[in-house]
């Protein structure tokens, strides 16, 4: 009867094995489960599921084996699809000043509006709806009531499931500056790398005295932080709505203590003559000045939508900016930058699946590009790693 | 044995079963979770509830998996052969147990901390796995085998800084403490403060989840920042006006120059 469980969680890339699901077998034989389903959820997350990126997954992959098996009522579908809708929280009305209902009551008289609520509502104070005093649907104001739709409810197993709180952990989601860190810190495993050259004392010693009084030299890699970023970010204009994300991303690396040297520059559409050392642009930096200032050991990371008209990264002058002229394109530019440093990644705020836009296929061809996600970063850190 | 919370940690239900199902499978624990959510706390709590020894290790970066078993004090030995007294041939005076070796000789089971284990390098779960596996491990310098009396529970904490081996988790049983909700918040100040008045109470950890909803915060704070800021707000002899207008003693719950200066533009102070 479980097994179509664990598949079900190795069909949605949960990783596991057949040595986690003995334990599990192991537990079930010890009773931990106290057949019930609700410890069931709990125990087999805790044996099956080691990340809480994945305790998403896992819900859903809950959901479609056991939700069956629960009797609770079932909320008619396609009341679920009017409370789907959004709800500006500034539009919630004011809590009306009537007495709450009892659980009971509130209990008889939901059961009723289900059998006959025939259509959508709305605002009001009698049917399942969003917005107005009903004490049924969301986002109303009523003093007691029913939530419908969006987290909340009970603690039944089913139902931690189906809130889908996990869904904030995945790692395929964009999340805040401390994951962004946590990836980037992979930049920081280059460290160790190069030849043995410096003394290492206390091994040596360590060494000499197992030697039994043999001096026998110890010698280890340099440690420094051999790490260089440079940063450049796409600003303004189709990258408004992302400014936060890359705010994130940018402060994160900021704060980062483990990189050698790091260094961010601006830049709108796509990398030109020109990159500017502050947000709004003002600040010139002639790009082929990167080039002379900065080795090829550093490693470069471009941030932006990759989404302009193709004019402007197919065409030299093409440039949004009028002033620009240009004897170079935007694509010839960004290979310039591609062979002076090799490598190199472009992060994408733009969801994957709206990556078949011209200029971003162009890109692509010439620069591995990762989505902004914590996912997408440290992939395109272990891309630039290899590089 | 069973784990059901103990007077000074409030445990919510999931927690309580994922210890008692370590408990009884004889797996190591692992506790993720934003940091300040109590992690290590728990484990104090576990000693305490089933009543046995906790022995801590506390990971820093430096730390090698190797000290956990045991130390060859080489040097000592060097220096009893010249300078000292005491038999130098028996290495067995120089070996040193870590805490894990601690652990495993005790003749009481224990219940074995390792504290932040994310600190340390990345090979250092996996230089554990056998040991932890098998609760015994081998020293080279005296052909003795260490193997636990008692299999201790081992409690293994990590604030997800790196990322932990595919191996090593396979091993394990998961926790991820979630931040606590307003309810369940209400009964861990209440054990940490059981005198302080309700309506103060309800009005500051109102304001606390408050400032956690802030956008922007860099490091939004956590439970163990709550209870300080409590702490101090009984020090310093705050009233619930206080309160309602300010935010009184706000350095205790954001550590952020950059975060400071989001709540001047939200209070227009």
């Amino acid at each position: 009867m479980l097994l179509p469980f664990f598949y079900t969680l190795r069909a949605l890339k949960v990783p596991v094995g057949t040595s986690e699901w003995l334990a599990l077998m192991q537990g079930l034989c010890h009773n931990l489960a106290d057949s019930s389903l609700d410890h069931f959820y709990y125990l087999a997350r805790a044996i099956l599921v080691k990340s809480e990126a994945l305790f998403d997954a896992y819900d859903q992959a809950f959901l479609i084996c056991f939700k069956k098996r629960e009797g609770e009522f079932n909320i008619k579908k396609e009341i679920e699809e009017w409370l789907a809708r959004q709800v500006d929280p500034a539009l919630r009305p004011k809590i009306p000043e009537i007495d709450p209902l009892t659980l009971e009551e509130l209990q008889r008289q939901f059961h009723e509006r289900l059998k006959e609520q025939m259509e959508e509502h709305h605002g009001g104070n009698r049917w399942i709806g969003t917005g107005g005093t009903s004490p049924f649907g969301h986002s109303g104001a009523h003093p007691s009531g029913i939530r419908i739709g969006g987290p909340g409810g009970g603690r039944m197993a089913v139902k931690v499931a189906e809130e889908r709180r996990f869904y904030n952990y995945r790692h395929d989601r964009v999340l805040d500056t401390r994951q962004f860190k946590v990836a980037l810190k992979r930049l920081r495993k280059l460290d160790h790398e190069g030849m043995p050259l410096e003394l290492n004392l206390d091994k040596t010693i360590k060494q000499t005295c197992k030697n039994a009084g043999d001096i026998d030299l110890v010698f280890d890699p340099p440690q420094k932080n051999q790490t260089e970023l440079i940063l450049l970010m796409d600003v303004g204009g189709t990258m408004d709505p992302y400014a936060e994300l890359v705010e994130s991303l940018f402060s994160a690396a900021h704060a980062s203590s483990h990189f050698k040297d790091f260094r961010h520059y601006y830049f709108h559409n796509c990398v030109y003559s020109k990159v500017y050392s502050d947000m709004y642009r003002r600040e010139a930096v002639l790009t082929a000045e990167l080039f002379r200032k900065f080795r090829n050991s550093y490693r470069v990371i471009l941030v932006g939508d990759a989404c302009m008209h193709p004019y402007e990264l197919f065409f030299p002058g093409g440039a949004i900016d009028y002033w620009e002229t240009e004897p170079h394109s935007g694509l010839e530019w960004l290979q310039m930058i591609r062979t002076h440093f090799s490598s190199i990644a472009w992060l994408n705020p733009e969801p994957e699946r709206f990556w078949d836009h011209p200029t971003i296929s162009a890109i692509k061809k010439i620069v591995s590009m990762y989505p902004l996600t914590v996912e997408g970063l440290a992939n395109a850190v272990d891309h630039l790693r290899r590089a | 044995m069973n784990y059901q919370g103990t007077e000074d940690y409030v445990a919510s239900e999931e927690l309580k079963q994922v210890v008692n199902v370590a408990l009884s499978i004889k797996r190591p624990l692992l506790l993720k979770g934003e940091p300040g959510t109590g992690k290590t706390l728990l484990a104090q709590s576990i000693a305490n509830a089933i009543h046995r020894p906790l022995l801590r290790w506390n990971i820093k970066s430096t730390t090698k998996a190797q000290e956990g078993l045991y130390l060859y004090d080489t040097v000592a030995r060097l220096n009893d052969s010249r300078f000292g007294d005491g038999n130098v041939r028996d290495i067995k005076r120089y070996i040193k147990l870590g805490k894990v070796g601690e652990a495993f000789v005790s003749e009481k089971p224990v219940v074995l901390l390792i504290d932040e284990i994310d600190k340390a390098d990345l090979e250092f779960p996996n230089d554990l796995l056998a040991e932890l596996d098998e609760m015994q491990f081998y020293i080279t310098e005296t052909g003795e085998d260490i193997v636990a009396k008692e299999r201790p529970l081992v409690v293994i904490t990590s604030n997800s800084e790196k990322e932990l081996p595919d191996a090593f988790l396979r091993r394990c049983v998961f926790h991820y403490i979630e931040f606590p909700d307003i309810d369940l918040m209400g009964r861990i100040v209440k054990v940490h403060f059981p005198d302080l008045e309700s309506n103060l109470k309800k009005a500051a950890i109102k304001r606390f989840y408050e400032i956690r909803s802030w956008k922007h915060l860099r490091k939004p704070p956590s439970t163990s920042e709550l209870i300080d800021w409590l702490s101090s707000l009984i020090a310093m002899g705050c009233n619930l006006k206080d309160l309602e207008d300010d935010i009184p003693h706000l350095g205790c719950l954001i550590k952020k120059e950059e975060d400071l200066r989001a709540p001047a533009k939200i209070l227009k102070i």
